[in-house]
């Protein structure tokens, strides 16, 4: 059979693996500082014996949309926006160093300030431990301070300052937990420039309208592709016919 | 089996339960003292299809790679533990706090549980009760022939008594805190317990050490804003739209290779 059905099968094959990146998209339009995954086609030459007519299509991410999330005001002492680029730091299950833009932070029971799903928030040294307060405040350069339980207002203390850092995109990668990380595997420095909003938190900037597009049009290409395997079948199935000896 | 369909179905799941998550923070826009729900919503992991930085050849590295993500979940659900507002209702064993802080209540399998419902009543020994019947902690009773009840600020709990010409302090309402409220878990009835990532309860009277302080003749209203939660129900229902259709449209895609090949 002509090889014209593998380039085809590759061709839908590839497209549904860019729609299972664009449905992930989609499915992640709720979750805070999520970054949408971007993906394009590569060409991926076949050599060898005869001409070089064929050329394979290779789904690839080719990194992270890098626009800003609307801005959704909570309210909340401890939501935390990053305005602009820049990236909170947080400790990953494995210990390094990680970038997240999700900002809605807790104290957690030993006092350590963590984001929703337990990482702890670091600062430029190390984990941020919180006392019990009566009221904490985090401001737009990351500094964390704090009125002590049974102190008035007046005695404010600053328990530790946010790590926010802004590494140039193209080197920041997504992680397979989700999280972001220099692609060198260093930790980036911190960054005096990045501002954070208090009492906010930044929506995901899956553009929606750009998904439901990218949607019909990866499923026209599939039909297409589809299409192209079925013609290929067509013409191995009328050239058997051809040579078929009359019965 | 296909992943694109799955990633729209964790979208489907997640928009499900945010919208849970509403029509309950909705259902409980008159409860006294209800705090609000949030769902926090988080990707989840990405299969590593090809890896970024692989040699192509020796020399050469793939400048990128394929990380396929597998959609979204709800990691928590997690209460916002902001400021009511007071109504005045006159009662006299209607309490608010005003900042931090929670009743403590037994509870009848003798556990403690944790309340910011402070519309109290007695019971037939005279005792402070929720308004399931639970015994306010500590325990304070109301003497008979009781005229008036005055609750101070800082809890201080006073009653004219018929043929008394002084008022006569009786006890203390008490206020518990914890580090972390928002890891308290909601049993229902209005009531909270402590779980291992609130941390333990550090009591205390009303006003002290970050306490708030008590406001008699009032309870405490929910926090639930009925506009936000409108605009989250426009905006769960779409992003539901959206889900599906991305299924519908998969689903298509599947039928057309089906029916063509």
């Amino acid at each position: 059979m002509d090889r014209l059905v593998y380039v085809a099968m590759s061709g839908a094959k590839e497209t549904m693996r860019a729609l299972t990146a664009n449905n992930h998209n989609l499915a992640n339009v709720s979750t805070t500082g999520f970054r949408a995954d971007l993906s394009a086609f590569q060409t991926n030459q076949v050599t060898g014996a005869g001409l070089p007519s064929r050329a394979y299509a290779m789904d690839s991410s080719v990194g992270w949309d890098a626009s800003a999330g609307a801005l959704q005001n909570t309210g909340r002492s401890l939501d935390v926006a990053i305005k602009g680029s820049g990236w909170l730091a947080v400790q990953s299950a494995d210990g390094s160093e990680a970038y997240t833009r999700a900002g809605d932070l807790h104290v957690d029971e030993n006092g350590s300030l963590v984001t929703a799903n337990g990482l702890q928030v670091l600062s430029d040294s190390g984990v941020v431990s919180v006392a019990p307060y009566n009221s904490i405040t985090i401001g737009s350069d990351g500094t964390i301070s704090i009125v002590p339980a049974g102190q008035t207002a007046s005695t404010s203390a600053v328990v530790g300052r946010i790590k926010l850092v802004n590494p140039p995109a193209q080197n920041v990668v997504r992680g397979q937990d989700g999280l972001f990380r220099l692609d060198s595997g260093e930790s980036a420095p911190s960054d005096a420039s990045v501002s954070l909003v208090p009492g906010a938190l930044e929506g995901s900037n899956v553009d929606v309208a750009q998904v439901m597009t990218n949607m019909i049009e990866l499923s026209r290409r599939y039909d297409l592709q589809v299409k192209a395997m079925r013609t290929a079948e067509d013409t191995a199935s009328s050239g058997t016919k051809l040579l078929q000896t009359s019965s | 089996m296909i992943p694109a369909l799955w990633a729209a179905k964790t979208g489907l799941d997640a928009q499900q339960t945010q919208m849970d998550v509403v029509a309950n923070n909705l259902a409980n826009v008159s409860t006294t003292g209800f705090k609000k729900q949030r769902a926090v919503f988080e990707d989840l992991l990405y299969q590593n299809v090809s890896q970024v930085g692989g040699n192509t050849s020796q020399n050469t590295l793939a400048p990128s790679g394929m990380l396929l993500g597998t959609g979204t979940q709800i990691v928590a659900t997690e209460k916002i533990y902001t400021q009511g507002s007071l109504n005045q209702t006159g009662n006299a064993l209607d309490l608010a706090i005003n900042g931090e802080g929670f009743f403590q209540v037994l509870m009848p399998d003798g556990t403690q549980a944790y309340t910011r419902d402070g519309s109290f009543q007695t019971n037939a020994q005279g005792q402070l009760v929720t308004a399931s019947g639970y015994t306010v902690q500590p325990a304070i009773t109301i003497p008979s022939g009781t005229q008036s009840i005055t609750i101070a600020n800082d809890g201080t709990v006073s009653v004219q008594v018929a043929g008394q010409t002084n008022p006569t302090t009786i006890g203390t309402v008490q206020l518990a805190n914890f580090v972390n409220p928002a890891g308290l878990q909601p049993i229902g009835q209005n009531l909270l317990q402590a779980s291992g990532s609130s941390g333990t309860a550090q009591t205390g009277n009303p006003g002290i050490s970050g306490l708030g302080t008590l406001q008699q003749g009032a309870t405490e209203s929910s926090n639930v804003n009925v506009v936000e939660e409108m605009v989250n129900m426009i905006e769960v229902q779409r992003a539901y739209e959206m889900s599906t259709k991305a299924i519908q449209t998969t689903d298509q895609m599947l039928n057309d290779l089906d029916t063509n090949l």
